[in-house]
């Protein structure tokens, strides 16, 4: 029988486990969370009995069904709060290395595992842009304010602003107000002209499928039930106060979103949730040897199929398409994972619904994708890396005077991305600042997507894994080598 | 205007030369096929150590180099300013502990020879090793202290000596790569064919680390110059506990070994940023560089040995990286004896930060005919451990 390893068990990776279940192979199914569903249907944990889910979820029945048949399934093993650190490449194939327990346990159980195909399906996590007062208590992604909402049942604040530019600013702005909430105003950088381009002017208007349709033009009756006004051309452009938010500064931008002076107005907020897109994770890919397009999402055939044989990928790593998409894809991808045809019976409905959603990454990146003239808003002492606590000023001083064209001899000069989160809030945007002040860009062909280790590790776990492994498996693939 | 030298390579060693040799009053030219500093110099910890070598040409070298690492530091921070960032050199020391009862008796024989040498090599107690490091694990059975060990930022300090050498004059080109030599009539090399055009040159001085015996190839000269891979983990920022650079006396004999396989010894030590680097690993895989996590289990089995408190660290990230392996151990520093016209400043293994600065002046001053400070007969590809190993050109 098959064995098919699914990292992620949001919508991409729950369709796909199903998918390769249903095609006759074992499945094992990894999330570091410790409950299923991922960050689309993230929700209270059953010991505290989720009262009417379904009012905060969208297709909560069919996450309910989906749960259900892989924890039903006797050729399913599910094992939440999964870390995966590693994936090594031998010759002889891949071996994904997971610790399984709390992120912060020191003495997590390790496995090893060498599935006959892995389906990736990591997700993506919000990005956020930075801006003076960003690192002020009170400022949070719309990605966090969103779990908090819908995981925990707390509202961020009680004025709350939510700015940033994208499709995901609705839903966020939809729970803050349904957790109590006021949301005092959507402010979206994209202007009216970049919007029409990829959408049309209304953002829930036109979504290609009629299911977004419904979810979309729901959050729309949300809004205007809870009377949020929703402003494009517009964006934070700092957070004010002492010890928390207590004022935000909005203004107007212009089409390359540089700030349009004399437009400031300042709004008393005790909470501001921002989120200017997503970064896919990718790290566990890249660690894989699949190939990233230049867009940086895994490059995937039809079947979801990557560049590294029985590896398949799916959902937001393949581009933002949303969890109609993800659903679709990830079935694909379990399909063929399980070694199934790409055109059986099983997946032609998937086939079709993918190809709904197949423009849906480029309409956002052409409504909502970032513009150069955010950097109009920076000064010179915003943090960009908070875990180091590197502003942009140095950043763009340490450019200037080493001439450097090296992404990794910048990142160590300067220290940003060298933190604790690794870059994964900072990283691209550390990266587009430096490779502006180097004409001609940064040259040494490397990411800060790129992490071998892929969460963090014991010393004591490490040490007490050694020589448990298979050693003559490395060793052989060392001597190949020479 | 034609260059007295191309220099290949804008690693420090090939930023080191190029600020001597525009210091020296020479025109030069730095290339480099990718960015500055993002090869092997920016792959390691940036020791500056005379603690790991025994008696000999390269203690030598490393003693120089220890000498001329303090100034050199000021000077850097005078030309280019308190924005540039800081090299981070600290003369911390170092403490090299066996933690064998077999171990012991080499480590203090072995820090005997080298106090004959000139190296301020101090027997400790385990108490007073304890002084310096409390966490250090009380059961090692021996401890030497060696003060003139020292630590640098080594991106830093390649960024700040290739900054100095533009100051001076020096012209530095990256995403160049070279694709072969120029020749006179004579045989002499007078310059390389580039991917951005030709560059003659008085002198072709091949400092691409690793990758120098293929550049030397594409100059019809082979050089027994192969990589060999080394990883370091980092832990995440922590309360400062480790104060010298720390690690097993197992280390020489690793660094020392011609072995292909895997060999791995403890060095521990803490950054200015706050994060501990842990050490060390050599393994010959080629440009291999998938990770490995049997060698990452190793690094943490061992570093437990030295400082049992890191079983609580967290290892957040790892980076790997090639040093530059010769078979007989030694740095090649100086002109070719078989091709006019090329030289070589290479194959410093895990040395190259801290013999860098020596490297360089050894180069200028046989470049401009002056006197070097430290014999560089040793350092030439004509000594007899490389016979076997150089071939005449054909």
């Amino acid at each position: 029988m098959t064995g098919v390893l699914v990292i992620g068990a949001g919508p991409a990776g729950l369709a796909a486990a199903r998918a390769a279940l249903r095609a006759g192979a074992s499945v094992t199914l990894l999330d570091s969370s410790d409950q299923l569903g991922g960050q689309y249907w993230r929700h209270l944990p059953d010991s505290r009995a989720g009262v009417r889910e379904d009012r905060l979820h969208h297709g909560w029945d069919r996450f309910r069904a989906l749960q259900d048949e892989l924890l039903e399934h006797p050729g399913c093993e599910v094992v939440p709060s999964a870390q995966v650190w590693a994936i090594e490449r031998l010759d002889e194939g891949l071996v994904v290395h997971v610790h399984v327990g709390p992120p912060d346990g020191n003495r997590r159980p390790s496995r090893e595992l060498t599935p006959d195909a892995i389906v990736i399906a990591t997700g993506a996590y919000d990005r956020t842009l930075p801006f003076p007062g960003w690192d002020l208590p009170g400022v949070f992604s719309a990605g966090a304010a969103q779990a908090l909402a819908k995981g925990e049942r707390v509202a961020v604040g009680g004025r709350v602003v939510v700015a940033g530019a994208g499709p995901f600013l609705l839903p966020v702005a939809a729970s803050l107000a349904q957790t109590g909430a006021r949301v005092l105003g959507v402010y979206e950088a994209s202007r009216p002209r970049a919007l029409a381009r990829g959408w049309l002017p209304r953002p829930w208007r036109l979504l290609g499928a009629t299911s977004k349709f419904g979810e979309l033009a729901s959050y729309a009756l949300s809004h205007v039930r809870h009377r949020i006004p929703y402003r494009v051309g517009h964006a934070v452009i700092a957070a004010h106060g002492t010890d928390r938010v207590e004022q935000v500064t909005v203004a107007r931008l212009d089409a390359r979103w540089a700030p349009i002076p004399g437009t400031e107005r300042r709004i008393d907020a005790d909470a501001v949730c921002v989120s200017h897109g997503f970064t896919p994770r990718i790290e566990l890919a890249i660690a894989a040897g699949c190939d990233i397009r230049p867009d940086r999402f895994v490059r995937v055939d039809d079947r979801q199929h990557t560049s590294v044989p029985g590896v398949f990928a799916a959902g937001e790593i393949t581009g933002i398409g949303g969890v109609d998409a993800a659903l679709a894809e990830g079935a694909i991808a379990g399909h063929g994972a399980a070694g199934g045809g790409a055109d059986d019976p099983a997946v032609r409905r998937d086939l079709a619904r993918r190809a709904t959603f197949t423009d849906f990454a480029a309409r956002i990146e052409a409504a909502h994708g970032i513009r150069p003239g955010w950097t109009g808003w920076l000064r010179p002492d915003t943090l960009v890396c908070r875990c180091e606590e590197v502003p942009y000023g140095r950043l763009r001083e340490t450019g200037r005077a080493t001439c450097s064209t090296s992404l990794r001899s910048l990142k160590l000069s300067t220290r940003a991305g060298l933190g604790i989160c690794q870059g994964r809030v900072c990283g691209r945007t550390v990266e587009d600042l430096l490779g502006r002040e180097s004409p001609g860009g940064l040259l040494d062909g490397t990411s800060t997507d790129r992490r071998p280790i892929a969460s963090p590790v014991r010393i004591g776990e490490l040490a007490a894994a050694h020589g448990r492994h298979t050693s003559a498996a490395t060793d052989a693939a060392r001597h190949q080598h020479q | 205007m034609t260059p007295d030298v191309v220099i290949i390579g804008a690693g420090i060693i090939g930023a080191a030369c190029a600020r001597s040799l525009v210091r020296a009053g020479l025109r030069v030219t730095v290339l480099d096929r990718n960015a500055a500093a993002s090869g092997t110099s920016a792959s390691g910890e940036g020791n500056l150590l005379v603690s790991d070598k025994g008696p000999g040409e390269e203690l030598r070298l490393a003693q120089y180099a220890s000498s001329l690492w303090p100034d050199t530091v000021a000077e850097l921070r005078r030309e280019l300013g308190a924005d540039f960032p800081s090299l981070e050199y600290e003369r911390k020391g170092g403490l090299v502990v066996a933690t064998t009862p077999a171990g012991r008796d080499p480590l203090l024989a072995f820090a005997e020879s080298q106090r004959g040498a000139g190296v301020d090599a101090r027997v400790l107690t385990v108490k007073q090793a304890l002084r310096l490091e409390p966490d250090l694990n009380p059961a090692i059975t021996a401890a030497i202290h060696y003060p003139e060990d020292a630590q640098v930022q080594p991106v830093a300090a390649t960024e700040a000596l290739l900054a100095s050498a533009r100051l001076g004059g020096a012209d530095v080109r990256v995403g160049v790569t070279v694709t072969g030599g120029i020749r006179a009539a004579d045989g002499a090399l007078v310059g390389v064919r580039t991917s951005a055009g030709d560059f003659s040159a008085g002198a072709v001085l091949n400092a691409a680390g690793p990758w120098s015996g293929e550049v030397s190839r594409s100059l019809d000269a082979s050089l027994p110059v192969r990589p060999r891979r080394g990883v370091v983990l980092v832990t995440t920022r922590m309360p400062h506990r480790i104060f010298h650079k720390v690690y097993d006396a197992d280390y020489v004999g690793a660094v020392g070994s011609g072995e292909a396989e895997l060999q791995t010894s403890s060095v521990v030590e803490s950054t200015a940023a706050g994060t501990v680097l842990i050490g060390s690993s050599r393994e010959q895989v080629g440009f291999d560089n998938r990770l490995r996590v049997s060698v990452l289990e190793e690094l943490a089995v061992k570093a437990l040995r030295l400082f049992p408190f890191l079983a609580g660290a967290s290892v957040m990230r790892s980076y790997g990286g090639f040093r530059p392996y010769m078979p007989d151990h030694l740095p090649v520093i100086g002109p070719d004896h078989r091709v006019p016209g090329l030289w070589h400043a290479t194959g410093h293994e895990g040395a190259g930060i801290g013999l860098s600065l020596a490297t360089a002046e050894l180069i200028a001053a046989q470049l401009t005919g002056g006197v070097p400070a430290v014999d560089p007969a040793s350092f030439l590809l004509t000594r007899p451990s490389l016979a076997a190993l150089v071939p005449e050109v054909a």
